[in-house]
């Protein structure tokens, strides 16, 4: 058990591609972390830098108190997680779990402790004999799980370990995964590229993009005040609507649509308006609203998910399935619901309502240095 | 001499030859319906089938049989008849001290040659897979050997081992060696073996590559994570992998130094001094095509087929069943 701490990390790879740019992120011991970002943003590179499957290229990694930057994978006391499981598969599930013990010189009765309670916390114990090839996808996983868990190391590593199960068993998997951590209170970093996974499973999460650090936050923080259009569209489903708009005074057009603030923001004419599809609600009579041309619906069940168009810009409304949908409809937000971004820079504006302009959100108690 | 050939010719590839193997003991539990083919005669299969069969038949089948009618024969060397003699060639064969000898050499032989073009091609492979940059250029200078005919291959041999100008015989010469290849016997041997070796590494390097590149990243990862020493992860992960290519290409370089060493020994051997190593099959031509002994010659290739045979067997058998297939 170990806090890890990222140093300005970067990865450039031969031909001065830079896959990672500067990262920094301070992980507290016992801390669940999950990356998460598009395919190419740098997270699968930046876990395998931690791992050591990859060099560091520029900045440090330190686990506990050891900067790892040059020692071997096998020594920095970290177990991997592997997305296609990575099993032996020549060994049986026990040899699988305790092949890395082995290889330690642990003693074969601790082996045979270690593997048996790794193996009764993840129910496997009637598969220990068998080859990896007679089991299933989620039966591999937990073993996978399992290889990660004997070695009782100071941090486990996920490389996107739930993307080649099926969407029932990720969804148990998942819930597992986070109770197997809290229950062994070891640091983790994740990698995923899906938003849902990240949400549900972080204690903290890192937004990564073009292999920077867009956001680093407690999930419910991060979706409540996205730092940039790119966190607000990528957390959260249905994505949030982003509407280009001006300001003029304390009104907001659209094309030829306008809401009334009420009062004055302190940012400039040329905005980016974000709104999230479950803030929008049908507009009675007296609301100043937004006329929305309905395209389409899709059934959830619980909602339903309305998708048109206000003055020809795509807007998604997550509404009640009581209410009657017509061709067109009258939608409304409350204003301290709405999100305001640089119309250029994608950044958010903090604070919109008072005074201080134009500043970056960041949360408390997380050093946030990203190179932006 | 004769089934050697078609055996190497049925398995192309690694993963067809680890397919080949795998359908033989899993083919009648495994019902794939889905990707059976279905005729429509009952003939067509059997005539898709026939060129294959007649190839086997012709040039199989049909010299066996007589190989094994004719080693109870004394043929008469002008091609006047032959006498039925019933066992004498097989006892007479296997009471000659020469032919026990030439026996016990080419024991060791096949187990010399064998064993060092698969550790050297291994050797060879693991290195060239490290390599990331310029690995083409030396992937293709290790490959290249192979496309040189072996009896080429036994005359280049013969060069470099040559009593004149050959560069070996001087290099051992500095060591204080003097080697004599075609008089000494040892001299010969080992010559003949380095030539053999030689030619046959390129063939296994190329299937360990493509075997190694087979490994799954991520399995290799794995192992780098759990495991420090990078021979003992060769030991306990890379190479029980690669055992379906290793198994493969034990059968497939049993046979070649068994059979197609045939070419490099002839160059090194004709027209030497009689005190030379040979194998078997050499022996086999000897007899059978200088000395004019049909009836002998014959019956010491259905020994080598029998030999060869058990081998085989004993190879699948007991060697096949530590092969771990994914």
């Amino acid at each position: 058990m170990a806090a890890i701490n990222i140093t300005n990390v970067s990865k450039i790879y031969a031909g001065g591609v830079e896959a990672v740019k500067s990262v920094s992120i301070d992980i507290a011991d016992g801390e669940f972390i999950v990356l998460v970002g598009p395919s190419g943003c740098g997270k699968s590179t930046l876990l395998r830098m931690v791992a050591g499957l990859e060099a560091i290229s520029k900045g440090t990694v330190e686990i506990g108190d050891r900067v790892i930057n040059d020692i071997e994978p096998a020594e920095r006391d970290i177990a991997m997680v592997f997305q296609n499981y990575a099993l032996y598969p020549h060994m049986t599930v026990y040899n699988n779990l305790a092949y890395g013990l082995k290889n330690r010189g642990t003693p074969k009765a601790e082996i045979d402790a270690r593997v048996a309670e790794a193996a009764r916390m993840l129910e496997i114990e009637q598969y220990l004999s068998r080859k990896p090839r007679a089991l299933s996808g989620g039966q591999r996983q937990r073993v996978a799980m399992g290889r990660a868990i004997v070695r009782k190391p100071a941090a486990f590593l996920f490389d996107e370990p739930l993307s080649n199960l099926d969407a029932k068993l990720r969804v148990s998997m998942r819930g597992e995964i986070k109770q197997l951590q809290k229950r062994l209170g070891t640091t983790s970093l994740y990698v995923t590229h899906d938003q849902l996974e990240a949400m549900t499973l972080a204690d903290r999460l890192v937004v990564l993009n073009g292999g920077q650090i867009e956001q680093i936050g407690r999930p419910l923080d991060v979706y409540h005040t996205p730092a940039s259009t790119f966190v607000a569209s990528f957390i959260g489903s249905p994505a949030m609507n982003l509407l280009r708009g001006t300001r003029e005074g304390t009104q907001l057009h659209f094309g030829s649509q306008v809401l009334d603030l009420g009062r004055a923001p302190a940012f400039p004419g040329q905005i980016t308006v974000g709104m999230r599809a479950e803030d929008l609600r049908v507009a009675t009579s007296g609301d100043q609203s937004l006329t929305m041309k309905v395209d389409y619906i899709e059934e959830l069940g619980a909602q339903r998910l309305v998708h048109g168009t206000v003055d020809g810009k795509k807007l998604t409304a997550s509404l009640s399935p009581e209410i009657d949908i017509g061709e067109t409809m009258a939608l409304t937000i409350a204003p301290e619901r709405l999100h305001f971004f640089d119309a250029d820079t994608g950044k958010r504006f903090g604070q919109p309502f008072a005074n201080t302009g134009y500043d970056r959100l960041s949360a408390p108690a997380i050093k946030l240095e990203a190179a932006l | 001499m004769t089934h050697a050939p078609s055996l190497s010719a049925t398995n192309p590839t690694p993963t067809s030859a680890g397919g080949f193997f795998r359908r033989f003991r899993s083919a009648p539990s495994e019902p794939d319906a889905a990707k059976r083919v279905q005729f429509n005669s009952p003939l067509l299969p059997y005539l898709f089938l026939a060129p294959q069969m007649a190839i086997i038949f012709i040039f199989f089948y049909w010299p066996s049989v007589q190989a094994i009618q004719s080693s109870f024969y004394l043929e008469d060397p002008f091609g006047f008849g032959s006498t039925f003699v019933g066992m004498a060639n097989y006892t007479d064969v296997l009471k000659s001290g020469e032919y026990l000898s030439i026996a016990r050499f080419t024991a060791v032989f096949t187990a010399l040659v064998t064993f060092f073009s698969l550790a050297i091609g291994l050797l060879l492979a693991v290195k060239a897979d490290g390599i990331i940059r310029g690995n083409a250029t030396y992937k293709t200078l290790l490959i290249w050997v192979y496309a040189i005919a072996p009896p080429v291959a036994g005359l280049m041999g013969m060069m470099m081992f040559d009593q004149h100008i050959g560069p070996l015989v001087k290099v051992a010469a500095f060591f204080g060696w003097n080697m004599q290849v075609g008089l000494n016997y040892n001299d010969t041997a080992f010559a003949m073996i380095v030539v053999s070796v030689w030619k046959q590494i390129p063939y296994n390097f190329i299937f360990f590559l493509s075997g190694l590149q087979g490994i799954p990243v991520p399995v290799r990862e794995a192992a780098l994570m759990d495991c420090r020493s990078g021979l003992r992860r060769f030991w306990t992960v890379i190479l029980p992998l690669l055992a379906p290519t290793a198994f493969f290409l034990l059968i497939i370089n049993t046979t070649y130094a068994l059979f197609d060493t045939f070419g490099v020994i002839d160059v090194m051997v004709k027209d030497k001094a009689a005190n030379n190593p040979i194998t078997l099959v050499y022996k086999v031509y000897m007899d059978g095509f200088r000395g004019n002994d049909l009836g002998g010659s014959s019956a010491q290739s259905v020994i080598l087929m029998i030999i060869v045979f058990v081998l085989t067997i004993f190879q699948f058998r007991f060697i096949e069943r530590r092969v771990h297939y994914n």
